[in-house]
């Protein structure tokens, strides 16, 4: 590059392409063609992937980062921004995934973690990364770690949006708490929340999250995503909802517009009009506790 | 004077943010109704596709250009660029600019997420020490016409210009907390005459 005042994979790069993908939906693909439906419909982003979460849930066993080969596909059949998910703490394959050149990795519970102790070291990487959370001190020890952008976790794979909403007010519940404490109380609330002392301050005087938040994992029809906007998140993942249902590129178009015009029923209600079938959605107590994905990761 | 942030997707609460910093009336513009009390538009960074879609869906292409004729000055950021541009180069079959600047912008040129960067840039117009330019998966201004002015390039690219009541930045000063080129778009770029 030109000078010396030009730097690549800070901070603000990082954090500033999921700035830019705010307001937006972020599809599941497992191929190409379905990643030129993701981008026609109005997708900001895709998730490439080897199988959708419910069929992670169904076909069990391990479950990895998805084919090289598949993620090149993909990464040239789109022109907006490419996601691809690691294990939890496979540094190696994240590698992999920043060598593929991929815009964003999700360190995801959805696969098979593979350290049950460390998460990824994100500073490491020029890449940024995303990572789930279930609560406050949850999102701070991932940023602490690197993360440039954070999502609810919900429960992926389902189809049910109940886990995905007990997270996101989770999370505004721990960060209104915050904001409220005397700073000679913020101490306590780090060791409460397991998370670092700065990023506890930082979060008590800006009240919010240090970075963009999405929520994820259940988000099925247009009204699940704006019910999850108005709940305060800054934009929605779409994992099976989309092209688990009967016209995925109707749907697909449906949930972006109800996710810019969140507020406004009358859109809802017309987007939401013969989407035909969506996907059969997993009762949470149906699922056995250690099958539930947002156990992993901590 | 109330400048109009166009809401569809993006960054368009920072740039909301940096107006009010500056005392000026900002207005998240989601329908086109909302475009008649505006004397400035900007269309922010974020992705040109989703936007372009949006923009499409909620009928935004041909009151944006009537209100242009009628004066309304705007600036495009990032994907906001793109879609002022006459020409988009690079991009997805069928995707259809608002054709108001005379400038050709090539899409994702900088490169991927990876080669994303920020660099010290020399804007013209704008006074004191450099403006830190934070480019995102950025576009370049490709070339120009005769009535635009370059106001700043990096290593030899043009990243930011200005055509009368037009503007277009590649980069995004929005991220930055430094409220110059919004200071010079509202005093200068707003209410000059159509070139």
């Amino acid at each position: 590059m030109s000078d010396s005042s030009t730097q690549v994979g800070t901070l603000r790069v990082k954090t500033g392409l999921a700035e830019m993908l705010k307001g937006g939906v972020i599809m599941d693909v497992v191929d190409a063609e379905q990643a030129r439906v993701a981008e026609d419909a109005g997708a900001v982003a895709v998730m490439a992937l080897e199988r959708v979460p419910a069929d992670i849930r169904a076909t069990g066993g391990v479950a990895r980062m998805a084919d090289p080969g598949k993620v090149e596909e993909i990464v040239a059949a789109v022109t907006i921004p490419v996601m691809a998910k690691c294990r939890i703490g496979h540094f190696v394959e994240a590698q992999v995934l920043e060598s593929l050149g991929v815009d964003y990795i999700d360190e995801s519970e959805v696969l098979t973690p593979a350290d049950e102790q460390y998460h990824v070291d994100k500073w490491a990487f020029t890449v940024p990364f995303v990572c789930g959370a279930r609560d406050l001190g949850e999102a701070l020890r991932r940023i602490a770690e690197g993360a440039a952008m954070v999502r609810t976790k919900g429960e992926p794979g389902t189809g049910n949006v109940v886990e995905a909403v007990r997270h996101m007010r989770t999370m505004t519940d721990g960060i209104a708490w915050v904001a409220g404490l005397r700073t000679d109380q913020l101490y306590d609330a780090a060791k409460q929340l397991g998370a670092s002392v700065e990023l506890v301050k930082w979060v008590h005087e800006n009240g919010r999250l240090p970075v963009v938040n999405f929520s994820a994992g259940g988000i099925a029809t247009p009204a699940d995503a704006a019910l999850m906007m108005q709940l305060g998140c800054d934009g929605v993942f779409v994992g099976s909802g989309i092209f688990k249902s009967g016209d995925p590129s109707k749907r697909a178009k449906a949930i972006v517009e109800a996710t810019t015009h969140f507020e406004d029923a009358d859109v809802i209600a017309r987007v939401s009009r013969d989407l035909g079938e969506a996907m059969v959605g997993i009762n949470i107590s149906e699922i056995p506790e250690a099958e539930r994905m947002q156990e992993r990761g901590w | 004077m109330q400048i109009g942030v166009l809401a569809l997707q993006g960054a368009f609460r920072e740039h909301i943010m940096t107006l009010e910093a500056l005392g000026v009336e900002a207005e998240a513009i989601r329908k086109p109704e909302q475009l008649a009390a505006c004397s400035g538009l900007i269309i922010p960074g974020g992705e040109s596709t989703a936007i372009a879609k949006l923009m499409s869906a909620y009928g935004f292409y041909d009151p944006i250009a009537q209100h242009h004729e009628a004066g309304l000055a705007v600036w495009g950021t990032c994907a906001g660029a793109i879609l002022v541009a006459r020409e988009i180069v690079d991009t997805v079959p069928g995707q259809r600019g608002l054709e108001l600047m005379d400038i050709v912008v090539r899409r994702n040129a900088f490169g991927r997420q990876v080669d994303s960067f920020e660099a010290n840039l020399h804007v013209s117009g704008i006074e004191g020490d450099v403006f830190r330019g934070v480019f995102i998966r950025a576009p370049w201004i490709e070339s120009v016409g005769p009535d635009v002015e370059v106001l700043a390039k990096h290593d030899r690219h043009i990243v930011a210009a200005r055509q009368g009541d037009l503007m277009a930045t590649v980069f995004h000063p929005e991220l930055t907390g430094d409220p110059r080129l919004h200071a010079y778009f509202v005093e200068d770029v707003v209410g000059s005459p159509r070139q």
